[in-house]
């Protein structure tokens, strides 16, 4: 009887695939090959040395990448430099983003005129703004930020801003911001909309201030969406990348790299396949975490 | 005590517009510029000449306007055979009933996750192993390829809204699924895959990293790995490079500036996988 059952399910499942397939076949190959396989691909480039030449052979040398990649300073500075563009750049996009969305919310005239304002550098391209960053810190006295700062007497001599890990790495920071409070702010904007009118107005018959409201109401009401921001921004900035090739591109002395860009120089300019392909499995590593985390916060919460 | 209130409000989003404005109009006016090898001193913010050569230097030198049709083309044909595909997908599993299916589906959500970039050694090799280094192909594929768990995602959600009703009232007329799909679906969907196809066609003229990789003749290069052209070894003619980047990024914030609403809207559930 059980195994009819059985044969039964499994008939039914072939039936409700053969199905769908001709309309989700094209699709699942290639979600397979050009996603699924290359995760997996990975693991087994970074336990080898790993030549890119079609017919070259590949030694398997076990986790000896792995151990390479801990052997290394530009290693722990890339790290670094990749939790430093998140705790940097994260909490900054949101706190701005949300009194953005705040005050665009509570603007009577000019709503949609400023919530495009404000996404367009979202939607420029990551390589044109890196450029303009480049040229308004260009060193000398006449970059356009040097100019600015010596002329406010904030600063005496012209700073080579990327001569200089700390003033390279800020302006990669600046940089990240500048482009990411726009997404932050009409995802509030979208946030706020949802947030009940009563409240606010209960809150005003009982005599709440503004700054109240928005302390105890409008922060509480918008605090999942505020962790579907943190989440998407950490992944966002621990994934950073085009502004440091541009930008930077390690200099001075492979100390600004991030983690993104190091695995990148290490598989297209040294050719070190292996060890990029075992930074990438480090990185994955790092990012499953995290959705695992936002997982058990979200089921926590729902309890 | 109002009047005070509206005066900060403004004061402050008007600040806010200066901070996200000054650098787009340093960059225009710098590509208005003559001789930009050297730093001017002081620097200009505002246009003081009007020296467009750089336009026509950018559009003719180097096959920029070639570079331009490059990325037009690609973006065209990801932007079609992404949205082709993945509307199928999404109906799929939208309106199917199968084993596995949320598993998958599960699998999509969690590859979106992942950077694009982190996979690039491993694509590369797919790519070489099918032949397809250095065509056009190749980097189609791959844009496709890599875009598909996203828009099906996207997508699904917009087809799950479709009440049922309608679907029976064409079963009941003796319509196959394929009917319900292509005379019900899309047509209902049809400004959500409007708003999608915006977000394919510009993620495909923007991919840096994947064209950098895959294209290796000069002549087939796309707009981005053109703009790093121009950047030189010692001194860059900056007035070259924002003359070139303005033309590249200009199609974009148009069509941005012209679909905006619906854009604002869809930009929220793209944005659940941020770059």
């Amino acid at each position: 009887m059980d195994t009819n059952l059985l044969q039964n399910r499994i008939k039914k499942g072939i039936k409700e695939w053969l199905e769908v397939l001709p309309y989700i076949a094209i699709g699942l190959i290639l979600v397979f090959v050009f996603v699924f396989y290359p995760l997996f691909k990975n693991f087994y480039i970074s336990v080898t040395e790993y030549t890119i030449i079609p017919g070259a052979e590949s030694p398997f040398v076990g986790i000896e990448n792995y151990k390479q990649i801990f052997n290394d300073d530009k290693f722990y500075y890339a790290f670094r430099n990749s939790v430093l563009m998140v705790l940097v750049t994260v909490p900054t996009q949101i706190i701005f983003g949300v009194v953005l969305a705040y005050i665009i919310d509570n603007a009577r005239k000019g709503k949609t005129f400023f919530k495009t304002a404000y996404y367009i550098p979202v939607i420029t391209s990551w390589i044109v703004v890196s450029y303009i960053f480049k040229y308004i810190f260009a060193g000398g006295k006449g970059g356009f930020m040097n100019y600015i700062l010596m002329n406010l007497h904030i600063i005496s001599e012209p700073i080579g801003w990327f001569q200089n890990t700390w003033t390279a790495l800020a302006v990669t920071w600046i940089l990240s911001i500048w482009k990411g409070i726009g997404w932050c702010m009409i995802i509030y904007i979208a946030g706020l909309q949802g947030i009940p009118k009563m409240l606010y107005e209960s809150a005003a018959l009982d005599g709440a201030s503004e700054y109240q409201k928005f302390r105890f109401i409008t922060i509480p009401q918008l605090a999942p969406i505020t962790f579907f921001i943190l989440i998407n921004l950490t992944i966002g900035a621990f994934n950073s990348f085009i502004q440091t090739y541009i930008l930077t591109n390690g200099a001075p002395m492979n100390t600004t790299h991030v983690m993104m860009s190091l695995m990148y120089a290490r598989a297209f300019q040294n050719f070190e396949f292996g060890i990029a392909s075992a930074m990438g499995v480090l990185q994955g590593a790092v990012i499953l975490c995290i959705i695992i985390f936002q997982k058990w916060v979200i089921k926590k919460s729902e309890r | 005590m109002r009047d005070i209130k509206k005066i900060i409000l403004y004061g402050v989003l008007c600040a806010g517009l200066l901070v996200t404005f000054t650098p787009f109009l340093y960059m225009i006016t710098t590509s208005l510029t003559k001789d930009t090898y050297a730093l001017p001193y002081p620097p200009n913010v505002l246009p003081n000449q009007f020296y467009y050569q750089n336009y026509i230097e950018v559009w003719q030198s180097n096959n920029f306007n070639r570079y331009f049709l490059n990325s037009f083309f690609v973006a065209i044909t990801t932007m079609i055979c992404n949205v082709f595909i993945s509307s199928l997908t999404a109906y799929g599993f939208a309106k199917f009933k199968f084993p596995l299916k949320e598993f998958i589906f599960k699998c999509f959500i969690i590859s979106m996750m992942v950077p694009g970039i982190l996979n690039i050694i491993p694509q590369f090799t797919v790519i070489q192993s099918l032949g397809l280094v250095d065509t056009y192909t190749g980097l189609i594929i791959l844009y496709v390829g890599s875009g598909i768990a996203g828009s099906t995602f996207f997508l699904r959600g917009f087809f799950e809204g479709i009440p049922k009703e309608l679907e029976e009232s064409v079963t009941i007329d003796g319509g196959s699924r394929w009917t319900i799909f292509h005379k019900i679906v899309l047509p209902l969907a049809a400004p959500s895959i409007g708003t999608f196809s915006i977000f394919a066609f510009s993620g495909a003229w923007d991919e840096f990293f994947a064209a950098l990789t895959i294209i290796k003749t000069e002549a087939k290069r796309t707009l981005p790995i053109a703009l790093r052209m121009f950047e030189g070894k010692h001194a860059s003619d900056y007035g070259l490079i924002f003359a070139a980047s303005i033309i590249a990024v200009t199609p974009i914030i148009l069509v941005f500036i012209i679909f905006q609403k619906q854009l604002v809207r869809g930009g929220i559930s793209e944005g659940s996988i941020k770059g």
